[in-house]
């Protein structure tokens, strides 16, 4: 008699097939939007043409810029004017310290922001100052010279000063650009930094305290509170995750969220450290994996040798 | 009493108390199995490994898991995935388990329907079967809640809803499942309970009938034969193993058996380490919130089908079909007039029925995850209106059916 078994399996497979392909691939392209990359290049914003010079940068970061008014530079010992709770009671959010930000954000887009912060930020939505909605930073109208030198000067003292793109790890990528206002608990991150662990429950109690009234000036000024992102490397695909942080608008119009204007570099490390709160185990997986083939490839090598000497006489 | 008489060996000493030598014999070595079967009839195995997959896999998962509405996210994505030694891996086989359990039984139940396993004394093996698919849906639903994500949550809501619909109106009886207006603790302590208690036991119970119920009609085979199973056991006992129709269950027909599993296992674990997120849905790895219902709810793709059904009606109508829907399955050996039980090939009509029935519940699975708009939502009525017309169309196909 004929032997039927690949034919079986032939239709079994390709109904099996198909149904995956319709419910899965099929089905997600057709319920999510599709976003392309632009490979961060921001190409809305405008090029910078001058060369910055960075002892001027410096002098204007620190002087007639007004940066320092509401922005700390650690590095340069320069504290903030209040602490984050009280800031975010103030702005909505806390204005992030510029030590690093000339590694983490496109200089592009610094430049912009300097000028036109809502612009830069995609929140011209929230932000029309023609209706007296101001964003709380304020733009840099020009200390007097040519206001396009002073920007790209202010740019190269940033980049000046900020770590190379080696030394900038996944976690200070996050927590420059993301981490005021998402937690991460996973990561026992929280809006005012790492939570550090107390001795005494009232300490530890207080600090949650702070944390939740941070949290309330930051649900006031973003209408709700931006989720945290311990999981999100599971609940969003890789590519989702990065097309959202380069234009969040292109996702969800009308969102609050800010395009946060990182670069490529610092866009994939944002990913890689959520990778590490949320799927810590992805590469004793793959080896796991690895190991586990092989195993059942034997396996299922012994099992077919067993059969065909139990079935010889069977025959 | 039985007369008990000084072991020779711990082999005898446990014959003559638990007869082990006959249950061996009854169970393994002299339960025959027909030749003229293909891999299709090694489903069974296939299922009872990934059941003990699922068990064991399990077991280690309730160690960790904390079922309240507080913790049990974070004790399935923090504790299980991120600090358990290998929770990750439980979790990833428990998960990738519970979706393709369902599509070895949506294969094995369409061998059967092929085969016409069913049929002349088959009926129990057949009810048997449908009661393990009921059975083991409410398994995978009350499972899908555990997590407590965004898809438990709103999975909740929208299938218990289903009683408070149209019509039916039962807002008592939602109340009633939920213990509470909306699924909370109350909710979740319960479908825990289920989950890893009763519904188990229940399943266990059913695979002891489903197996038993194949005893005396003997396993079906591919040709649609009808064997003397004891003539032919004779014939293999007196050692004419090549000539017998018939084989052991050990270790001729578990040979086959375990070969197959290991192909599927192959397959099964490729699933676990590089392709679960069909199984593990990333919406469900966004906490619970009450407050912000998912752009689209979809249940998990095996209850596709039956959920296309309900929905692209007016919502009484939708109910019924729905209904109709759940039972028709279990009547179909009393739906099925033919007096034939042979391979589909070789009965006509019913060859045809069963490729459209098999194809119309593939696209209905698609339209069920599909948003209902536009030609989704026509492809969607027409294949439910296809699904009622072929149930309702098998019994006069068959009746007329000539004998074979």
């Amino acid at each position: 008699m004929k032997n039927k078994e690949p034919l079986i399996l032939v239709v079994v497979v390709a109904f099996s097939l198909l149904t995956y392909w319709l419910v899965e691939p099929f089905a997600h392209s057709v319920m999510h939007k599709h976003v392309e990359s632009q490979n961060f290049a921001y190409a809305d914003l405008p090029a910078i043409t001058k060369t910055g010079n960075v002892a001027n940068g410096k002098e204007l970061t620190m002087g007639a810029g007004g940066c320092t008014g509401c922005h700390s530079i650690t590095k340069e010992g320069i504290p903030a004017n209040m602490d984050a709770v009280t800031a975010a009671g103030v702005y909505g959010v806390n204005p992030p310290d510029l030590s690093d930000a000339g590694a983490v954000y496109d200089a592009k887009f610094l430049a912009d922001l300097i000028k036109n912060p809502a612009h830069a930020l995609k929140v011209e939505h929230k932000f029309d100052a023609a209706k007296g909605q101001m964003h709380p930073m304020v733009a840099f109208y020009g200390a007097g010279g040519d206001i396009d030198q002073e920007v790209a000067d202010m740019v190269a003292y940033m980049q000046s000063i900020a770590v190379s793109k080696d030394e900038l790890t996944p976690r200070m990528a996050y927590e420059n650009a993301c981490g005021r206002c998402h937690e991460m608990r996973y990561e026992n991150w929280t809006q005012l930094g790492t939570k550090p662990s107390f001795k005494f429950e009232k300490d530890a109690l207080a600090y949650d305290i702070e944390v939740l009234e941070y949290q309330e000036a930051l649900t006031a000024y973003m209408g709700k509170l931006p989720p945290d992102l311990s999981a999100y490397i599971r609940s969003r695909s890789e590519h989702f995750l990065s097309t959202f942080i380069e234009d969040p608008q292109a996702h969800l119009a009308g969102t609050a969220m800010p395009r946060v204007g990182v670069t490529a570099d610092a866009a994939q490390k944002i990913i890689e450290h959520m990778a590490d709160a949320g799927d810590t185990k992805r590469h004793e997986r793959a080896s796991v994996g690895a190991n586990v083939m092989w195993y059942i490839l034997i396996f299922a090598i012994f099992a077919y040798l067993w059969k065909r000497s139990v079935w010889k006489e069977l025959h | 009493m039985a007369q008990f008489t000084k072991a020779t060996s711990i082999k005898d000493w446990l014959n003559q108390r638990l007869a082990i030598e006959k249950v061996e014999k009854v169970m393994a070595s002299e339960y025959w199995i027909p030749k003229n079967i293909n891999f299709l009839w090694a489903m069974g195995m296939v299922l009872a490994i990934t059941f003990a997959l699922l068990l064991v896999s399990g077991i280690f998962l309730l160690m960790y898991y904390q079922p309240h509405v507080d913790l049990a996210f974070d004790s399935v994505n923090y504790t299980i995935m991120r600090e358990v030694d290998f929770g990750w891996l439980w979790r990833h086989i428990h998960g990738v388990a519970a979706s393709v359990v369902f599509l070895v039984i949506y294969i094995h139940m369409f061998t059967g329907i092929y085969y016409g396993s069913y049929k002349k004394g088959r009926e129990m093996i057949w009810i048997s079967g449908m009661l393990l698919f009921v059975t083991f849906s409410a398994e995978a639903f009350s499972g899908y809640m555990l997590p407590w994500g965004q898809m438990s949550y709103w999975a909740g809501m929208v299938i218990t809803n289903i009683f408070s619909l149209g019509d039916l109106h039962l807002d008592g009886l939602v109340e009633w499942i939920r213990g509470d207006y909306v699924p909370a603790q109350a909710f979740l302590s319960r479908f825990f309970m289920l989950h890893v208690l009763l519904l188990p036991l229940v399943i266990i119970g059913l695979i002891g009938l489903h197996f038993a119920a194949l005893r005396i009609p003997h396993v079906n085979n591919q040709d649609g034969e009808e064997i003397d199973f004891e003539a032919e056991s004779k014939k293999y006992l007196a050692g004419d193993k090549a000539g017998s129709k018939v084989m052991r269950f050990a270790n001729d027909f578990m040979s086959k058996d375990m070969m197959i599993v290991g192909i599927y296992l192959i397959f099964f674990f490729y699933l676990v380490f590089y392709n679960y997120s069909f199984a593990l849905d990333p919406v469900n790895f966004d906490p619970a919130d009450m407050l912000k219902t998912p752009t689209h709810i979809y249940p998990e793709w095996y209850f596709l089908w039956s959920y296309e059904i309900l929905r692209p009606f007016s919502v009484n109508i939708g109910l019924i079909a729905f209904g109709f829907a759940q039972v028709i399955f279990v009547l179909l050996p009393w739906l099925d007039r033919s007096p034939n039980t042979v391979p589909a090939s070789r009965r006509g009509l019913f060859q045809i029925w069963f490729w459209l029935l098999l194809i119309d519940m593939i696209v209905l699975t698609a339209m069920g995850k599909l948003p209902p708009e536009g030609i989704f939502s026509t492809i969607g009525l027409v294949a439910a209106l296809m699904f009622i017309v072929l149930w309702i169309a098998l019994p006069f196909i068959t009746m007329n059916e000539k004998k074979v």
